[in-house]
């Protein structure tokens, strides 16, 4: 008999320390699974962010470094200067990616650094406790909006993908989700082609991956999915944005 | 016989890294260190290195955390604004445990202050400047062939111990140009292992480099260590060079910059039948406790010169522990105390 499904070299197994629902294990799982696929993960080294996703070397079976806050991608930068054979690339929140280390995100962009970046957008901040994130949609709620977001008080929705399909040495900019078994399929073949560019010596490759956190959106798992496609995607649209 | 350059302060720290085989650099603008970074971005590549020009000094000194992760050489420079903002950065590497040097040419403060030469950063530099209960080596140089070779120095310790390393200069050490003499093929890079480097997971298990322990006593057991290791610091590392302290009355206690006009100041004062001699401190982290001390117990009394209103002032005194009176001359805002100010206060003192 054929054997179809098998547990990723680069997954640890072992429980998880993410909230019932969370999108985190998901992502994690994709990047796993591809890297074996890839057959990178002797190569591979991987920034961890501050935010929920800090434990990822935890689950990731293959080297790691954490960040400071914000600072993935300048990590990143030297990472891969000094060791251009090495497969390198960074898990990063929403405020770490597009809040504090906004700088660090657009100059490495801007640099052209060959570099793969997976940005989990939840559109609030999970470890802290729920408080406004950049991408945080209008009227919703949070610890630090609890009468919504409003544009007049606190600015709209950071579209970093957008801006930074602007610069020319971004080579790659695809937007996607982790609603549904199709969505899901859909994020693992975009994370491929910014594994892939990397590999290839394409250039900067980013993915922004839509991401439930039922926790602190007060939903249920499942609400939280269809709030995803119902609700986020409107603002953030999915599809290739360069 | 070995080549003399006439080179500044900043461009010897440079010549000084690369004879230590430093591999990777990254900075950001600010006065009066621009000569480093320029000469840097000359001579690094040329070198087989890395020199990035950040888009700030939080990204400069994250850059080098990456860098030194990947068990390469790394460093930063800067001038003390900058210097204030690498301070989260300087804890991170210290908490990951971590090798690297940063270069502090200090300039007068706070705030934006100007581009005058300055020792007011020797709190932030010694005490830790960061977040959590951490030391960096700190080590002073007195000369242009010393901005040279304390860098050497300094890649050394950072290697060994796994930790920053600072080197403080100011604005005047950097500028100034004097003689500079190269080590040649006499000095060897000393290779350290580092199998805790990220450079891929074959053949071995995953690698993680980390500041964050959860759990229950797990970042104790980290602290532990590193108290365990900053006290083989303080016993092993501390230096120092002193100037007629043989038979004096009087110790003047000086680094850097203020050093130079205070050996001035002890020639002059010998001129006049005073007794004085010098301690300059070269480690000024590990602060070198163990001469002060021993000089204390002949001495009439000391004093500290700086050019600020009293830092270093505290180590001494802890060092002398009452056991000699401890005076003070410093001067702020950029300004320098001059050979005359210090002989003027011997002779106050010595009249006493």
């Amino acid at each position: 008999m054929q054997k179809t499904f098998t547990h990723p070299q680069s997954l640890k197994n072992v429980s998880t320390h993410y909230c019932p629902g969370c999108g985190h294990g998901i992502a994690h799982r994709l990047v796993a699974e591809l890297i074996d696929e890839l057959g990178i993960r002797e190569k591979a080294i991987a920034i961890c962010p501050v935010g929920c996703a800090v434990l990822a070397y935890d689950y990731w079976d293959f080297d790691c470094t954490e960040a400071a806050h914000g600072r993935g991608l300048a990590v990143a930068t030297a990472i891969k200067r000094l060791r251009p054979d090495n497969f390198v690339f960074t898990y990063q929140g929403d405020g770490d990616l597009a809040a504090i280390g906004t700088n660090e995100t657009i100059h490495a962009a801007n640099r052209g650094e060959n570099l793969s970046v997976i940005f989990i957008n939840n559109a609030v901040y999970g470890m802290t406790g729920g408080q406004m994130a950049p991408t945080t949609l209008l009227g919703q709620k949070t610890a630090t909006t609890q009468k919504g977001r409003e544009a007049k008080l606190h600015g709209h929705p950071l579209k970093i993908s957008e801006m930074l399909a602007i610069l020319p040495a971004v080579k790659y900019v695809e937007r996607v989700a982790l609603h549904s078994p199709q969505s899901v399929l859909q994020t693992k073949k975009a994370i491929k082609q910014a594994f892939e560019n990397q590999i290839n010596n394409v250039g900067f490759s980013f993915v922004e991956v839509l991401s439930p956190c039922p926790t602190y959106w007060g939903l249920a798992p499942k609400e939280a999915m269809a709030w995803i496609k119902d609700v986020m995607m409107k603002e953030f649209p999915l599809g290739k944005i360069k | 016989m070995a080549k003399k350059i006439l080179i500044t302060g900043n461009e010897a720290v440079v010549e000084g890294a690369l004879a230590a085989g430093c591999k990777f650099y990254a900075g950001y603008p600010i006065t009066p260190q621009n000569e480093l970074i320029a000469y840097m971005a000359q001579k690094l590549p040329e070198s087989g290195g890395v020199f990035l020009q950040a888009e700030s000094e939080l990204s400069a000194i994250n850059m080098v955390f990456g860098a030194s992760a990947t068990g390469f050489r790394a460093m930063t420079s800067s001038s003390s604004p900058g210097i204030s903002l690498k301070q989260e950065g300087i804890s991170y590497i210290a908490g990951a445990e971590l090798p690297a040097v940063i270069v502090n040419m200090m300039r007068g403060g706070p705030g934006l202050g100007n581009i005058s030469p300055s020792q007011a950063d020797y709190f932030q530099a010694t005490k830790g400047g960061g977040h959590g209960d951490y030391h960096s080596i700190v080590l002073a140089p007195g000369s242009i062939q010393e901005c040279y070779d304390l860098m050497l120095v300094a890649f050394d310790l950072a290697d060994k111990y796994r930790t920053p390393v600072i080197i403080l200069g100011d604005g005047l050490i950097g500028q100034m140009m004097e003689p500079l003499v190269r080590q040649g093929a006499e000095h060897k890079v000393k290779d350290y292992a580092k199998p805790w480097a990220l450079t891929g997971c074959k053949g071995r298990k995953q690698n993680i480099v980390r500041s964050l322990y959860l759990g229950q006593g797990a970042l104790e057991k980290v602290n532990l260590r590193l108290q365990e290791r900053y006290q083989k610091i303080i016993q092993e590392e501390q230096r120092s060079q002193s100037f007629q302290i043989e038979d004096c009355d009087f110790v003047l206690v000086a680094y850097g910059t203020m050093s130079r006009i205070a050996k001035g100041a002890v020639l002059a004062l010998r001129k006049k039948g005073i007794k004085a001699g010098l301690i300059r401190p070269v480690s000024l982290w590990p602060f070198p406790e163990k001469i002060i001390a021993e000089a204390a117990k002949k001495v009439k009394a000391f004093l500290v010169i700086e050019m600020s209103y009293g830092q270093m002032l505290e180590d001494v005194r802890l060092s002398v522990a009452g056991k000699a009176p401890v005076h003070f001359l410093g001067r702020g805002g950029g300004e320098i105390p001059s050979e005359e100010e210090i002989v003027k206060k011997i002779e106050g003192v010595n009249k006493k």
